[in-house]
């Protein structure tokens, strides 16, 4: 349609019709949207996020409203690695788009194993969700301290066959450390952000909203935080960033590709409009269009 | 399911917190007990709010709704001729081809506007409905189930109108076939643990904090019986015996 207009990326190998994913955990396995709209229009859909066994997730209220944002403490229920290849890749497959799987795990183990499996699958790209709490190290996250997430990546490039994402938690001690370890481990790419750890209070119950007190933090409210991080990783890495974190429009779009972004998620918004992934789409090709900019890749890292 | 824009004919208030909402919009394909997204806000608020049908006609949708937090008194804003987006319709509804013979309707507070449209379908299916309405103090909706119900039932907590106490104690759940509720869960579980006394089939339409309300974000699972389930999609209508509370 926009011919005029190249919208086509690259990361890490891989070519994408245009730089809009859904982001995991906001899109399911792409079925539910598509009963709005042709998701096969988005360059890509990162799959709900996966461990290797099933998993229920968590109890109590999962989803909270704030200012400009969301939180979020659903607590990666999902069907497990197994299930996801047996039926999920042929779901997200006839999209006919990147799929990409996400995937998350609670200790160096399962890690390995799950993308053991999903190595030998039909997936596009692995993203590897490092937020997730390390049991053997008291919960605290793999995403956390550098030397932890190093360690983490390095295991899972020795057994991964497909490009492989790390998907870098705001949350890092530092995450230009953090990205520059990731990278040195053997990441083909980096996206980033994960949601910020928050809080809310019910001021009546006089309790957390939340069973986990903390839970993440989403939404416009994250965007320019999420922008600097993206803005200072893409400074220092050579490997491509995908940028995430309150993307809502096809301004914000243009902002994380200035910023130094290859390509960008799309995540809470889908929930404010079921049909911002085609929205956003249609309004990146006109807005490139009057800002005179015939191809995506020209404005990349420009600030 | 479709992202609809809506155009609003009424917006109406009809208590001091209750406000009824007709929008206009096409196509109208809801069944009694789904539900719509609705937002009268771009990016204001982040989420949609998930509100009952109350009633679906040709080519409009009401919806009663109360005001209790910023996105419904935004909505009660709304003036006529004034957008809505609904998302919709979501949920299963109530299975009312299953359903025969002679059937209650026990609603409480703004569980009540949901099973207006359940009265009037089962009605038309030639199921014999009585509504048991609990209220806290004013009346809503009454003359709406009026039509599609044979005896109807009420009762407010101080006892300004009808019974002095709880919708529950009037219900005898060996009357019916079938007992359909929906309002506050401590409500809806007396109303389940008073069916399965008597072994009667009891449906309860439930409600959860919701992000997509489409069923891909997993915001609103609950545990049952048969594993975790959607409110947004395999619900928000269960049988109560499937229900772990
Ligand atoms: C399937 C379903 C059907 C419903 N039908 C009706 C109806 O017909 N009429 C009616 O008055 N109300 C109904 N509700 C409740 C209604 O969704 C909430 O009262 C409304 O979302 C509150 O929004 P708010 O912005 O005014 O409140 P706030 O407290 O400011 O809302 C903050 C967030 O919490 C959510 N939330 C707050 N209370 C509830 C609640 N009780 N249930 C679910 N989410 C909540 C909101 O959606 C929002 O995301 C229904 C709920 C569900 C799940
Ligand atoms: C309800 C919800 C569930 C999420 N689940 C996952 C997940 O399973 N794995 C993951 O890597 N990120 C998950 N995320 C994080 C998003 O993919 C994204 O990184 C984050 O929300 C920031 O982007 P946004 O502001 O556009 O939503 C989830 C976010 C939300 C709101
Ligand atoms: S609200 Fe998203 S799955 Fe139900």
């Amino acid at each position: 349609m926009d011919n005029d207009v190249n919208l086509s990326v690259e990361v890490a190998g891989v070519p994408f019709k245009n730089p809009l994913i859904a982001a995991s955990g906001t899109f399911g396995f792409g079925e539910e949207y598509h009963e709005l709209y042709d998701v096969g229009c988005l360059g890509g859909i990162c799959s709900k996020g996966l461990t290797l066994h099933p998993k229920d997730g968590n109890d109590g209220i999962r989803v909270w409203e704030t200012a400009s944002g969301m939180m979020n403490s659903v607590g990666l229920q999902n069907p497990g690695v197994e299930a996801f290849i047996e039926t999920g890749i042929a779901q997200m497959r006839r999209f006919g788009n990147v799929l990409i799987a996400n995937m998350g795990g609670h200790s160096m183990e399962d890690y390995v194993t799950g993308a053991t499996m999903l190595s030998a699958s039909d997936i596009d790209m692995l993203e590897l969700n490092i937020s997730c709490p390390n049991v053997k190290s008291g919960g605290m996250a793999f995403g956390i301290k550098a030397e932890v997430a190093e360690e983490v990546v390095r295991a899972v490039r020795k057994v991964c066959t497909k490009p492989l994402i790390v998907k870098l938690s705001p949350n890092a001690e530092n995450i230009v450390e953090m990205a520059l370890a990731c990278e040195r481990a053997g990441a083909d790419a980096l996206s980033l952000v994960n949601t910020f750890q928050a809080m809310a209070i019910d001021i009546r119950k006089r309790k957390p909203v939340f069973n986990n007190v903390y839970a993440g933090l989403s939404g416009a409210a994250i965007k320019p935080i999420a922008l600097r991080m993206v803005h200072a990783v893409c400074k220092q890495v050579r490997v491509p960033v995908i940028g995430i974190g309150g993307i809502y429009t096809a301004e914000d779009v243009l902002e994380f590709i200035m910023a130094g972004a290859a390509a960008v998620q799309l995540g809470t918004v889908n929930f404010n409009n079921p049909l911002a992934g085609r929205e956003v789409l249609d309004d990146l090709a006109q807005l490139c269009r009057r800002e005179g900019i015939t191809d995506i890749n020209e404005i990349r890292g420009v600030c | 399911m479709k992202y609809l824009v809506g155009e609003v004919s009424v917006n109406q208030q009809i208590t001091d917190d209750i406000w009824v909402v007709r929008v206009s919009c096409e196509p109208v394909e809801a069944k009694a007990g789904q539900f719509y997204m609705l937002k009268s806000w771009d990016t204001e608020q982040t989420l949609m709010r998930p509100i009952s049908v109350f009633k679906a006609e040709e080519g409009c949708l009401w919806f009663m709704y109360r005001v209790v937090g910023q996105g419904t008194r935004r909505m009660s804003f709304l003036e006529k001729g004034d957008a809505i987006r609904l998302l919709g319709p979501c949920g299963n509804g109530y299975p009312c081809e299953q359903i025969k013979g002679r059937v209650a309707l026990v609603g409480g507070g703004v569980g009540i506007p949901p099973l207006c449209e359940t009265a009037k379908t089962l009605q038309r299916n030639g199921v014999t409905v009585d509504a048991y309405l609990g209220y806290r103090d004013v009346l809503f909706a009454v003359e709406d189930f009026e039509p599609w119900c044979t005896d109807m039932f009420i009762s407010t907590e101080k006892g300004e109108e009808g019974y002095k106490g709880f919708i529950t104690d009037l219900l005898k759940p060996e009357q019916y076939d079938v007992v359909l509720t929906c309002g506050p869960e401590v409500m809806m579980r007396k109303v389940a643990a008073m069916c399965a006394e008597h072994d009667v089939t009891c449906y309860c339409s439930l409600e959860h904090r919701m992000a997509c309300g489409i069923g891909a974000c997993l915001g609103c699972s609950i545990r049952t019986k048969s594993g975790m389930k959607r409110v947004c999609k395999d619900g928000p209508v269960f049988l109560s015996t499937e229900l772990m509370w």
